[in-house]
């Protein structure tokens, strides 16, 4: 940054500036000549949706902030008035929670991108990490926000997950007092979830800057997971990408605009229209519908682990649970080291493509898994065993299958370069 | 491949995050309201039935803290009727010079008055059950609509296997079939003044509109800013789209 040549340019004031501050040299270079491969398809497109999402959320949370009562005796009104009586209040709510979800699925879409392609590996090890981190973060700052409107869900949906960190051995409680702020979910809880809820997004911009800097360090991986070799295989970000990524997200805000403005609720769940009331525990507590799946590996671990024959548990059902879930997405930090096969792109390994696939509708499977109620059967079949296999295959996916296929898979030959790879579909499309 | 899969992904995910249990549960009949879809809007003349309905029988138990009396030309009145009718209504003000608590006619800036002080109260005059704010319920329940409508005309002789508490009756599509609210409408109970039909029926599905109403009163609103943000989207999507063509026709 600011070491490398300048350009000049013919704007007397821009250039003055560029001479003290490079900040138009660097969008110059950074997004406006930055090569990039010329063969991306749509699925590129959500990672400029995802941030077009945060920002949203970003300044549509700044004005429900001004206009939000975070006391427990004032909060679940306080959202009704934004709903009512602030100018458009209603439509900056329905905006931001809807928002979350979407925000969610580009992230899902995004992620699901990277490992179809294998752009998490070398030299991208980095910058799938840090996305992993944004992934993490996110988690965190909607389980807070939806906190916040101090409805049942927000309440009893706070209690499990604030619970989750009991089990914890030795220090869980401390950790979870911690989070209350006292001995019980009240208003400490929800005052520092409203800190923390504002804060975080900002931390996730933070991390979103190094992930986009560490992705212009090694450049943008493509749909052939083969490195440019020249000019040949690269276009300019602008205009080729900047309105590919615009025609992309107006089609997505098309999507968003039928949910925000004619189905606001279909994606939240009913409960949360009835004010907090520790007295009164819904009949079935659920997350929102994004989290439903890492839930469902929660509720797998049903049975105590501990020395065969004995009484004695090492990992009770609770622990196992919470170790479950993290694990799952600790597994993603990892993956750049548990996949070593020199191929990036499912295009080019059927075997890997197949398991992947196969992992997307286990991973869609435990979405509607966690949906349900515990004694819930599918097609005969109890609901919790029917989590435990998706949870077997989810991590058997990232332990076994991928590091067997390290050493088996041969894959398909590659193309010579992107250009090569191009010309050959062009020639099989025609 | 991928875009089938992807697919299928959506539609798994998306219908799943409805759907709570609590004891056995019919669904309720499917109504088409004049609310209901993309053009949907409300009925003001069965608003103002519904809100008489409310205001002669739902209001004497339940409370519907979040609406004021200005909010009531949403359904059609002009000013100085939603000022008559908060008129009808008297509140506690104060404190005075005095200091004194005194008691005035409602103004339409008041909110409509509680038929209780507090929910203690308001549970131990209903046998221990308190009558739900009736603000949200709509939005509060799933099929919100069908469900109070539901509710509000399944009333039924208990089967002789159901075990009746003093004070609770059996309604059929209450989850568990067992309520603590007596039937509260029934053919005749309120007069109408615009020859719309006095029966049970007519009555639950005024009120059903009225509290619809009353959760979403922004509803007409929201669906026409939609529609004008779509049309605008989609068209600003296909310039985009021509552009985009036009800009990687030399790279093909």
């Amino acid at each position: 940054m600011g070491s490398g040549e300048r350009i000049e340019f013919d704007n007397k004031v821009v250039n003055w500036i560029d001479e003290r501050l490079p900040l138009f040299t660097l969008m110059q270079k950074e997004y406006g000549v930055f090569p990039t491969p010329r063969n991306f398809n749509y699925f590129w497109n959500f990672g400029a949706i995802a941030m077009f999402m945060l920002i949203a959320m970003i300044v549509t949370g700044i004005f429900l902030a001004m206009n939000y009562t975070p006391h427990v005796d004032m909060a679940f009104d306080s959202v009704e008035r934004i709903d009512r009586d602030v100018n458009w209040g209603w439509m900056l709510r329905d905006i931001h929670m809807n928002g979350a979800s979407f925000f969610f699925i580009a992230v899902y879409v995004h992620i699901f991108r990277g490992m179809y392609y294998g752009s998490y590996k070398k030299p991208r090890e980095l910058l799938w990490i840090l996305g992993v981190v944004i992934f993490l973060l996110m988690m965190a700052t909607a389980f807070m926000g939806y906190v916040l409107p101090w409805g049942q869900m927000s309440y009893w949906g706070a209690t499990v997950i604030t619970n989750l960190f009991s089990a914890i051995p030795f220090v869980g409680d401390s950790i979870v007092t911690l989070l209350w702020g006292g001995f019980a979910i009240d208003n400490p809880t929800l005052n520092r979830f409203f800190a923390l809820h504002y804060l975080m997004p900002f931390v996730i911009l933070a991390v979103v800057f190094l992930h986009v800097w560490a992705l212009h360090i090694c450049g943008s991986n493509n749909p052939s997971g083969i490195e440019p070799k020249g000019k040949q295989d690269t276009l300019p970000f602008h205009p080729y990408y900047t309105m590919k990524d615009t025609f992309g997200l107006l089609v997505f805000l098309v999507v968003f605009c039928v949910f925000v403005f004619y189905a606001p609720d279909y994606l939240g769940h009913p409960d949360n229209y009835k004010e907090a009331n520790s007295l009164v525990t819904p009949a079935h507590i659920v997350p929102e519908w994004y989290f439903l799946p890492f839930y469902a590996i929660l509720r797998a671990i049903t049975f105590d682990i501990g020395i065969p024959f004995t009484d004695i548990t090492i990992i009770s059902a609770k622990l196992g649970g919470v170790i479950s879930m993290f694990g799952s997405i600790g597994l993603l930090l990892i993956l750049p080291w548990l996949d070593t096969h020199p191929i990036r792109s499912c295009r080019y390994r059927p075997k890997y493509k197949f398991f992947l696939l196969v992992f997307l509708v286990v991973f869609c499977m435990l979405g509607y898994v966690g949906s349900q109620s515990a004694d819930a059967m599918f097609f005969g079949l109890p609901m919790t065993l029917v989590g435990i296999l998706c949870t077997t295959y989810y991590y058997g996916f990232f332990l076994v299958i991928i590091p067997w296929l390290n050493n088996t898979e041969k894959g398909r030959d590659l193309p010579k370069s992107i250009h090569d790879a191009v010309l050959q579909a062009e020639r099989e499309k025609a | 491949m991928i875009r089938s899969l992807l697919l299928i992904a959506v539609l798994v995910l998306v219908p799943v995050t409805g759907f709570a249990g609590g004891g056995e549960t019919v669904p309720p009949p499917h109504h088409h309201w004049h609310f209901s879809g993309v053009n949907g809007t409300y009925d003001k003349a069965a608003l103002q039935r519904g809100y008489k309905v409310y205001r002669e029988v739902c209001a004497s138990c339940h409370s519907m803290k979040q609406l004021s009396f200005r909010n009531l030309t949403d359904l059609g009145y002009d000013d100085s009727q939603v000022k008559a009718i908060a008129g009808e209504y008297s509140v506690v003000d104060g404190p005075n010079e005095e200091g004194k608590m005194f008691e005035r006619p409602a103004r339409p800036s008041d909110a409509f008055p509680s038929p209780f002080e507090n929910d203690k109260a308001a549970a131990y005059a209903n046998g221990g059950a308190l009558p739900p704010d009736l603000s949200l319920i709509i939005k509060a329940r799933h099929h919100g609509p069908d469900y109070i409508h539901a509710i509000l005309t399944g009333y039924k002789d208990a089967p002789h296997d159901a075990h009746l508490l003093e004070g609770q009756y059996w309604n059929k599509y209450m989850p568990g079939h067992v309520i603590a609210m007596a039937p509260p409408l029934s053919d005749g109970q309120v007069a109408y003044e615009d020859g719309s039909p006095d029966t049970l029926d007519q009555y639950a599905s005024d009120v059903v509109e009225f509290l619809t109403w009353a959760g979403d009163p922004y509803m007409e609103t929201r669906k026409r800013t939609g529609m004008k943000a779509i049309i605008f989207l989609l068209v600003f999507a296909g310039v985009m789209y021509g552009v985009k063509r036009k800009i990687w026709s030399d790279v093909h």
